[in-house]
């Protein structure tokens, strides 16, 4: 299990007394084949790697070390390896290691345990425990490459019937939709939380592909306004970057109620990472705390998010797609509800997985409910209610690979966001520190010299490709069973068998077991 | 001609660059032999400058209007026909180090020998320079010149 510790830096580790102190990894340098090039010292934010001139040999302090691969990745020799590290304590299932450590930087700090990224700890993740069905002689299957495909996807409200006049032209009006040519977006990522660099990747990759990405609460940067077409932003708690050109210049508009990471908790950019084009975005004075209060302050009641719906319904012209986002938590399926009932065009809903920049490791690992219940009992409650036509589902937290989403969809979601598995496109190895600001990859992170680490372009194209393998991958499985456009799979659970669960759950996600 | 470009906003400083001229310049070509054996008898043709975290690796320009060209007395300094690259006869080069004193760009380095001026021959018979192609973040690109 990864520990989730939050002291790194040097001045950090100071704060234990040397005989606590406990090193996550080993770093482990074959000198046979180290050729002293400083490469894996110049790239270490954390100063883990140095090189003893007098002597021509390099050291690595390994209590330092946060599990990032950058060294690896980037000795030429190959002469890095870094390893977990294999000190024990007396075995001991209750008091795991982890746990025996945060109390003593507790004990020692007094402070709220943090930590980034989603939640690693072994629950159970049902998308493994679904298996997926495929046409055998008595129903053709598809192939994709010789036959249309259709993947297209539109988020909004949907007519419950057509009208036509006598000339057979369409009478209904159709309410504003998104257009997507692969079921997937990138999640809310607000520039703040990651790099310049990173977000203008996610929008480029976004316009490239035909999907969305989405401002989170950072604001839209101008560079990226350019990619608006493809934007989603968001109106959180703080309201950073909010006026009347950020709501007209997005295809849509998401109120952003909570996050599956940290439900219920707000957001806090530390006023360091304000440099003058996040306090210019975020239109916030320089070196300020952005401070995202936990609630709305005004909105206390499904009347009060209504009244914001509408009030920027009305600031839009009624020309865009309004959202709300929401965590997995308990009685989300009556949450939904209430959010399509006030009036949202769209409901995302994210699961206990889903990543952040930063958040109390308590909150991270323990609150909210696994969204493959959350998207069945959403789906199955919106039906139920009639009202399953006037909103879209998007689903979020935690989507690995192409299998998840086609499950996803099948379970009743529309189309997936996916964050950290963008963020792995660009580089991310889950070393869980976005918080301390020192992503060695460039990526979540302010300081001049990291986010040089990550080139755009390279981002870009590495987005893209990941966005273009899921969509040959969804029409490969499509194909396997039988369906020729996304529209047919989505809340097909018959094409679901769940392993490895409990009546309950089976009965929850609405799927039969394996061989039923 | 292909000219090596320098996009400096994304030099990530890590000198992998010089790291593999160095072995591209060496008489084995395999990285743990070559530093073993040569690491003070190279001297890699391109150079990462650094100021705090900004840097950039520089290598000959390749000029059009070569200075260095015109500065070698012995005429060790020659254009290759065929790729335009500027490159140095060795055997005649007499380590004057006029070509050092011209160069706009300061990438003509002294040989580690004294002697032999030291400079970026365009990994000759490679079709892509081993800086470029080492470069982990593209901020060496191998571009045709506008």
């Amino acid at each position: 299990m990864l520990n989730t510790d939050n002291i790194r830096s040097r001045q950090e580790r100071s704060a234990l007394p040397k005989w606590l102190v406990q090193s996550d990894f080993v770093v482990d340098r074959d000198e046979s084949r180290c050729i002293q090039c400083e490469v894996c010292a110049r790239q270490c934010a954390n100063e883990v790697h140095e090189l003893d001139a007098d002597i021509m040999e390099m050291f690595s302090e390994s209590e330092l070390c946060v599990g990032c691969h950058r060294c690896v990745s980037l000795c030429p020799t190959n002469a890095v390896s870094v390893r977990e590290v294999e000190l024990d304590f007396r075995p001991n299932s209750n008091w795991t290691a982890p746990m025996i450590r945060n109390v003593y930087k507790q004990a020692e700090h007094g402070g709220v345990l943090l930590t980034g990224m989603g939640n690693p700890e072994e629950l159970p993740v049902y998308w493994d425990r679904m298996l997926l069905n495929a046409s055998q002689v008595t129903n053709p299957s598809i192939d994709p490459l010789r036959e249309p495909m259709e993947l297209l996807t539109h988020l909004g409200e949907k007519p419950q019937a057509l009208e036509f006049d006598e000339n057979g032209a369409l009478k209904t009006q159709i309410a504003p939709q998104l257009e997507l040519h692969v079921p997937v977006m990138f999640s809310a990522m607000s520039y703040g939380s990651i790099s310049y660099h990173a977000s203008i990747a996610l929008a480029q990759a976004a316009h490239e592909v035909g999907t969305y990405a989405n401002t989170g609460e950072g604001g839209l940067h101008e560079d990226i306004a350019e990619y608006a077409d493809n934007m989603i932003v968001q109106v959180a708690s703080g309201r950073f970057g909010v006026d009347a050109d950020y709501l007209n210049a997005a295809a849509a508009v998401e109120i952003k109620i909570g996050q599956g990471a940290k439900p219920g908790i707000g957001g806090h950019l530390p006023g360091e990472k304000v440099d003058a084009e996040i306090s210019a975005t975020r239109m916030i004075p320089q070196g300020t705390d952005a401070l995202s209060p936990a609630p709305h302050h005004d909105i206390y009641s499904i009347e009060d998010l209504r009244q914001l719906i509408f009030a920027i319904k009305e600031a839009t012209r009624y020309r865009k797609p309004v959202g709300v986002k929401i965590a997995a938590v308990h009685h989300v399926a009556a949450i939904a509800s209430g959010a399509v009932r006030a009036g949202a065009d769209f409901v995302a809903i994210d699961g206990y997985r889903g990543g952040t920049g930063a958040a109390p490791t308590m909150i991270r690992d323990n609150v909210g409910i696994p969204i493959e219940f959350a998207t069945a009992a959403v789906d199955a409650r919106l039906r139920e209610e009639g009202i399953r036509h006037e909103a879209s589902l998007i689903v979020a937290g935690s989507f690995r690979c192409a299998a998840d989403v086609v499950k996803a969809i099948a379970l009743g979601a529309d189309a997936c966001y996916i964050g950290t598995a963008a963020l792995v496109a660009m580089g991310c190895h889950l070393c869980q520190k976005c918080y301390t600001g020192k992503c060695n990859w460039g990526i979540a992170t302010q300081d001049p010299a990291l986010t040089r680490r990550l080139n755009p372009n390279i981002a870009t194209r590495r987005l893209v490709n990941v966005l273009e393998s899921w969509s040959h991958e969804i029409q490969e499985i499509m194909g396997g069973m039988g369906i020729n456009a996304i529209e047919s799979l989505r809340g097909n659970r018959d094409h679901i068998r769940g392993v490895n669960m409990s009546d309950r759950e089976l009965a929850i996600l609405g799927i039969s077991a394996a061989g039923e | 001609m292909k000219r090596i470009m320098i996009h400096e906003q994304y030099c990530v400083g890590c000198g992998l660059c010089e790291v593999h001229c160095l072995v591209q310049h060496s008489r084995s070509k395999k990285i743990i032999k070559a530093y073993r054996e040569q690491r003070d008898e190279i001297v890699p043709a391109v150079q990462v400058e650094r100021l705090g975290y900004e840097s950039f690796a520089l290598q000959c320009r390749h000029c059009d209007d070569a200075l260095c060209i015109e500065a070698c007395m012995t005429g060790a300094l020659y254009r290759d026909p065929e790729t335009g690259a500027v490159l140095c006869d060795t055997d005649r080069c007499v380590g004057c180090w006029m070509c050092i004193m011209v160069c706009d760009a300061g990438a003509i380095r002294p040989g580690p020998d004294g002697k032999i001026a030291s400079k970026c021959d365009l990994c000759s018979g490679e079709e892509v320079p081993v800086c470029v192609e080492n470069c982990p973040n593209e901020a060496l690109v191998l571009e045709d010149e506008e």
